[in-house]
């Protein structure tokens, strides 16, 4: 008995260091990167466009390049990823059809990111001729963020209890009448964590962007969609391996920023779940 | 009035149901249609299993051979380090931890997949890489090492998360049972918990794996890229992503390494199709 | 008058035959009381009657059941479901306010009159005798109230898109004996201008506000007879049976 327990407090013991293997390296990135780069955040680096060859200045055009991409993707794939999983959820019968469905969409989730790159290159870059432009790179980023929304949305609209379909119906509303006044509503939050999660997916991703949209130094800010444009996270990639002797001040600023910026929105979609959870009537 | 208005909402509800496939089969086919041109210059074979890799020289040398052991040799590595931890980690959250700590626990977990591969390549060259240069005394710490150790990180999130939803949805009366009998907590995991878990902590680490071959940024940024099959761990290699990745930008559209750039992107596609295939039959065997 | 009429009716979710051969007669102005044990087709056969059964996976029917001798399937069915309102078995009220619950009906078949709308809350508040207890916080979210209230409630939100026919699925199952009175006295006033079809499990509930009770055992319909018969002197045993199983 006395073996066993001892053997038990050992096993325990490594489970735990093997939680602090993760846990403590996560701590530690977030740190080192905040400690690092805190000083090079001001007003003028936040502001200004890159100078001397991204050697100084700030990354304002990259930042605004970011927002653009993300705010196209979550416009071309908010849409499709809700109906898709109202369909899915609402619609669907338990079929072949709606299996291959939903293996099209683990599918998509899991295809690299360098290739959905690749995809976007070929149609929308060199066979729709849209150039490497901001069009390009959101549509891209759009696809690949789509079954993150189809997920969590899928989920969010699943989890609105049967009975309110069934009251709904029983007192003659249509089936999109009962869709769009009682389940929908009631989803929003979940919809919302999931579009959030996607769009800090997308802010963060490099490999998608590199062929599609991503200009190496841009100095000037982009006027039309069909504009090339910098953003953060390859600007983060140029200025860590494609410029020598970048002052080390920047490139941790612009980690930071692009950590933040990814970590902020994760913050807000957890909170949201959290206040919905403890909200939720049912 | 009412009833057209609806008819045509859900029929474009059924349309948009249908956006996956339709651009599963898109990718598919504009991968293929750039990519299958290579064959005109270099047969299947020798394109799979050529030891050179000299897209630019003068006739073209395109055998990915080198890529795809220099893939397999940062996967292994990543998959030796990262399961075991992952797997535990998991364990310790689902089973030991308790509930405000498992919530903590969690949350760095989520934090740690939601940090931009670019800034785990970035934080990896400036701390890991010098790290290993020192150790081993190399040359360079740009290794396939040091891609493995950062790679594994990225897989955590996946393992550890999946993994936990496998343990958590055994039945609770399987660990009551054990219990019943007199055994030990730790006995209860690794007997009855873990063995009723185990279809779904496949499927963790299939997806893990999955999400380390497509890894693109950090690899390109830590494993040194050189393109040659690697005799050890611990020389700078070139991975099937990170190939594309840098090489695309200076491609000529048409030319024949451009076409070769995405049949390495069919290569990866039907390599993750296979894996988030197979792991998805694990993960539905459960119920 | 006769507003339900079912022949031969047949149905099945997957493999389990639900309802066996059923022939009923539904006669306007009545209460019809429903009772047998579980999985006795009970409310299986309230469910045909608005057709919400055509939501579960698998449902198959066949025979004959016709809503004011028009055959079921051919009645365009939120027309149907207008017509023939549901009280489910649990309190249900929509996770909106009192006064939303009470006009989501009447706003999805599309009016849009504010002061028709408020005229209509107010009259089937009333109906449900609920009114005096929320009239002055009709905005408050339903989940405020308790289980009996939200119960009338839910009457009084089926009241609102005035049905013909009212299906009760045991409305009493989750409430005190108090807000079961409540419930039943409502259910009494009601008869006057509709008709009810009543699926209980308790028994002294059925005795108590039924006109003609049917009793049903493994999806087939065993006796119909008016209240008093049904409980004083069944013609089939095992009505008796159940009866007097229940009673003690």
């Amino acid at each position: 008995m006395r073996n066993t327990k001892g053997v038990q407090k050992i096993a325990f013991f490594f489970l735990f260091l093997a939680t602090l293997l993760i846990v403590v390296p996560v701590g530690l990135i977030v740190v080192i990167i905040i400690q690092k780069g805190l000083p090079a955040i001001n007003w003028q680096f936040l502001s200004d466009i890159p100078r001397q060859g991204m050697r100084a200045g700030g990354i304002f055009p990259a930042i605004i390049g970011t927002f653009y991409l993300v705010l196209g993707a979550i416009i071309f794939a908010l849409p499709i990823g809700l109906l898709a999983a109202i369909y899915l959820s609402e619609y669907a019968k338990d079929n072949v059809l709606n299996r291959i469905i939903k293996l099209a969409i683990v599918n998509l989730s899991g295809v690299p990111s360098v290739v959905y790159g690749l995809f976007g290159l070929a149609l929308f870059v060199v066979f729709l001729k849209f150039g490497a432009s901001i069009l390009s790179g959101s549509l891209t980023l759009g696809i690949m963020i789509l079954p993150i929304i189809i997920t969590t949305s899928r989920e969010a609209l699943e989890s609105v209890p049967q009975s309110f379909r069934e009251v709904s119906l029983s007192l003659g509303a249509s089936k999109w009448q009962t869709i769009r006044h009682i389940v929908l509503p009631n989803a929003i939050p979940g919809i919302l964590t999931g579009t959030i999660l996607g769009l800090g997916r997308a802010a963060g991703e490099t490999a998608p962007i590199l062929f599609t949209v991503a200009a190496f130094y841009l100095p000037q800010l982009p006027k039309s969609i069909f504009d090339q444009a910098m953003a953060l996270p390859y600007h983060l990639y140029v200025i860590s391996t494609q410029v020598p002797n970048v002052d080390e001040k920047i490139r941790y600023g612009t980690a930071l920023v692009l950590l933040s910026l990814v970590l902020f929105m994760n913050l807000v979609a957890i909170i949201i779940r959290y206040n919905f959870r403890k909200k939720k009537k049912w | 009035m009412r009833k057209v208005k609806e008819f045509f909402i859900e029929k474009l509800i059924l349309i948009c149901g249908l956006a996956s496939i339709f651009f599963v089969i898109l990718i598919f086919l504009f991968l293929a249609r750039e990519g299958l041109a290579v064959f005109k210059f270099v047969n299947p074979s020798n394109f799979l299993f050529g030891k050179n890799w000299y897209p630019i020289s003068e006739p073209a040398q395109l055998g990915i051979l080198p890529l795809i052991f220099g893939s397999l040799l940062v996967t292994l590595g990543a998959a030796i380090i990262s399961i075991p931890i992952g797997v535990a980690c998991a364990v310790y959250i689902a089973e030991i931890a308790p509930l405000k700590i498992k919530e903590i626990l969690k949350a760095g977990i989520e934090l740690l997949a939601a940090i931009p591969s670019v800034v785990l390549g970035f934080i990896g060259m400036v701390t890991l890489v010098p790290w290993v240069k020192t150790v081993f005394h190399l040359p360079t710490g740009l290794t396939a090492l040091s891609g493995a150790i950062i790679l594994a990180f990225m897989a955590m999130p996946t393992i550890v998360s999946i993994a936990e939803d496998a343990l958590y949805s055994v039945p609770k009366s399987y660990k009551e049972g054990a219990f019943a009998l007199g055994a030990t907590h730790w006995q209860t995991i690794y007997r009855v918990l873990l063995p009723a878990a185990s279809s779904g902590i496949v499927a963790a680490v299939m997806l893990g794996i999955g999400r380390v071959i497509g890894e693109t940024m950090a690899v390109m940024m830590i494993t040194g890229n050189a393109a040659v099959i690697p005799q050890s761990i611990l020389v700078p290699v070139r991975t099937l992503t990170a190939t594309i990745a840098a090489e695309m930008g200076e491609a000529v559209v048409g030319s024949e390494h451009y076409f070769a750039l995405f049949a390495i992107g069919i290569v990866l596609f039907i390599i993750s199709f296979i894996i988030n295939v197979t792991a998805d039959l694990f993960l539905h065997k459960r119920h | 008058m006769v507003k339900f009429t079912a022949r031969n009716l047949n149905i099945w979710f997957g493999q389990i035959h639900a309802l066996k051969n059923v022939n009923i007669e539904v006669e306007a102005n009545e209460i019809l009381s429903v009772i047998g044990p579980s999985n006795s087709g009970k409310t299986s056969f309230l469910r045909m009657l608005n057709r919400l059964n055509d939501l579960n996976p698998g449902f198959k029917m066949n025979g004959e059941l016709e809503f004011d001798k028009e055959e079921i399937r051919k009645i365009d069915v939120e027309i149907l479901r207008k017509r023939v309102g549901m009280v489910f078995a649990l309190p249900l009220p929509l996770p909106l306010s009192i006064l939303e619950n009470v006009a989501y009906g009447v706003r999805m078949h599309g009016e849009k009159d504010r002061n028709r709308i408020s005229e209509i809350v107010e009259r089937s508040l009333k109906q449900a005798y609920l009114w005096d207890e929320v009239k002055d916080r009709l905005n408050v979210s339903a989940f405020k109230l308790s289980g009996g209230q939200q119960q009338r409630l839910c009457i009084a939100r089926t009241l609102a898109v005035e049905p013909e026919v009212i299906l009760f699925d045991e409305p009493c199952s989750g409430l005190d004996p108090i807000s079961t009175a409540k419930v039943e006295e409502a259910m009494l006033k009601l008869k006057k201008d509709y008709t009810i079809v009543l699926v209980t499990n308790n028994v002294k509930q059925a005795a108590r506000v039924g006109d003609r009770t049917a009793f049903f055992l493994s999806g087939e319909l065993v006796e119909l007879d008016r209240t008093e018969k049904i409980f004083t002197a069944p013609s089939d045993t095992r009505t008796d049976g159940y009866i007097r199983g229940k009673f003690g």
